[in-house]
């Protein structure tokens, strides 16, 4: 029999956090800080709008794009919140930042332009690349630097058949965030080497110092950005699948045509409910924001009195410590301080290989169960100090 | 928000966090939380520190009533004199003025039916610028103050995702 599945596929490696998913999974009493979600539930009343939007028998297809008023509101937000100017035939709603995600390096990519993916990061965008017949080239980014992408990193990285950069600040995992300043430094350097720009700011909402800025919002970058965002993180909407693209036309009519062809239209309960999201969301959004800032705020005063090197995340909402000072790999200290204290956080390695020596610890959590894990962790590092 | 409204929204959700941790939180200075938090106890915008019980759960035996009170208005003293009448009882929890078909809405707790009726026919119809009352008594209560009373609120995410 001949081999049913592409080489190209079989090629790409599971996600890292599938093998620790299962073994939390077989410990019911275990918890967790490996969420990738709010812990909110979705505000009532964008909730209450999806259900009205079905009582009313709004069950069919939208436009391609999605609702002509919810890209309106779309545009109306991001000029209000980043200064962005799009118009709505510039938006292309999409299921989640995913689609967009797939679709943004499909419509950009020729076979074998290379990909520049700063990681740790999170973990679709190299199989996306691979996917779309593109080259992933990473670029590892330090600690040091809290993180963030040095116009110098990227210089280096650079070659003849590199088309587009992957930015995705506020960051998963490392809550990393990128000011203006170090965005114009990135802008010059694109624009002087002529690349494109797939900007995932799907955290935006959670900026804890300072607004979020978005590299489309820099002179001369309008034209080579790819925005992405979305609803999941901000209005606490993950399961409604839900968030869009904008760009310039050129990118956007093709990335279309895919969606289109793939998709059809993203699901027209959440986009009903999205409209509200917008409209009359921006309270529930700043009450969110505050609580994750009180946790943060918390776990990096822990992490401190625990002496565990951490440097301050400013975004999403993850911390992520260093755990080199055990002399273990982020795989074992999670394994083991799952075997032993029952709490299950995500080895940076899933980020990718520079993730090595780090953990994400994600505080999508109540600030009570914050508190019990944190005693336990304190717990297990005492532990393995004593035993060095 | 000021650092008084943070404090607020705070304890008005959990008044026994406790000093250090809410500094940490807030990002605040542990002797200006202390302070602020004097100043709004003086002001008597921090009323009380009370705790929120389920007595459902508990082997006391306890029936709350919602009363609705219709009264006369006195000249030069509105409902205030009338008010105060009614909120010496220490039975009564808490009286409010309402806009609409009565005057007085008058929350109260006693052991049984017939010690909160007793009350109403016995001191609160007798007074003597009450017009009229209808007594509602509370069979179950789902939320109060914000918590959800009838079930527990479980996690249903997905343990690790990316």
């Amino acid at each position: 029999m001949r081999n049913p599945v592409a080489d190209k596929v079989v090629a790409i490696k599971p996600s890292g956090i599938r093998k620790f998913f299962d073994i939390v999974s077989e410990m019911p009493e275990a918890i967790s800080l490996g969420v990738g979600e709010p812990d909110f539930d979705t505000p009532w009343h964008i909730r209450d709008e999806g259900i009205f939007s079905l009582e009313k028998g709004r069950t069919f297809y939208t436009s391609n794009s999605g609702l002509k008023e919810l890209r309106q509101e779309i545009c109306n937000y991001l000029k209000r919140k980043q200064q962005l100017e799009y118009d709505s035939e510039d938006v292309l709603v999409t299921v989640g930042g995913s689609e967009a995600i797939d679709i943004g390096l499909r419509a950009m990519c020729n076979p074998g332009e290379e990909v520049l993916i700063p990681q740790p990061c999170y973990v679709s965008y190299e199989p996306c690349a691979i996917l779309a017949g593109a080259v992933p080239v990473t670029i590892n980014l330090k600690a040091e630097n809290e993180f963030r992408l040095t116009a110098q990193e990227l210089e280096d990285a650079i070659t003849d058949k590199t088309k587009v950069l992957i930015l995705a600040f506020p960051n998963n995992p490392t809550g990393a965030i990128m000011e203006k300043k170090d965005l114009e430094a990135i802008a010059d350097v694109i624009i002087r080497h002529d690349l494109y720009v797939l900007s995932d700011e799907i955290y935006a909402e959670l900026t804890y110092k300072g607004e979020h800025v978005s590299i489309a919002s820099l002179p001369g970058m309008y034209e080579r950005t790819v925005l992405i965002n979305g609803f999941s993180k901000a209005y606490a909407m993950t399961g409604w699948r839900l968030g869009y693209a904008c760009g310039p036309a050129v990118i956007l009519e093709q990335m279309r045509k895919i969606h289109q062809f793939a998709i059809m239209c993203a699901p027209t309960t959440s986009q009903y409910a999205a409209v509200e999201a917008l409209k009359n969301g921006d309270e529930d959004v700043a009450m969110m924001r505050e609580q994750y800032n009180q946790r943060r705020r918390y776990l990096i005063h822990a992490f401190k009195e625990m002496g565990l090197e951490c440097f301050e995340p400013y975004g999403a909402f993850y911390i992520f410590p260093c755990i080199k000072e055990f002399g273990m790999t982020s795989d074992e200290f999670a394994m083991r301080f799952l075997e032993e204290e029952k709490v299950a956080v995500v080895p940076g390695t899933a980020f990718g290989d520079c993730g090595e020596g780090f953990l994400r610890i994600s505080y999508a959590y109540s600030l009570e169960n914050l508190k019990i894990a944190i005693e336990r962790l304190n717990r297990f590092v005492n532990k393995l100090r004593s035993e060095k | 928000m000021q650092l008084r409204e943070q404090i607020l929204s705070i304890i008005e959700k959990n008044s026994r966090m406790d000093l250090k941790e809410l500094a940490v939180i807030l990002g605040a200075d542990e002797i200006a939380i202390v302070n602020e938090m004097a100043a709004m106890e003086a002001e008597g915008i921090i009323c009380g520190y009370h705790t929120l019980i389920d007595w459902e759960k508990t082997s006391v035996e306890k029936v709350s009533a919602l009363i609705e009170v219709r009264v006369t208005p006195q000249r030069g003293q509105g409902f205030d004199s009338i008010a105060e009448r009614i909120y010496k009882y220490p039975e009564v929890n808490s009286v409010y003025l309402i806009s609409g078909g009565y005057d007085l809405l008058v929350t109260l707790e006693g052991k049984s039916l017939k010690e909160v009726s007793q009350f109403v026919s016995d001191k609160l119809s007798t007074l003597d610028t009450i017009l009229s009352t209808a007594t509602h008594f509370i069979l179950k209560k789902y939320k109060d103050h914000g918590t959800v009373l009838a079930k527990k609120v479980e996690d249903m995410r997905e343990k690790i995702t990316p």
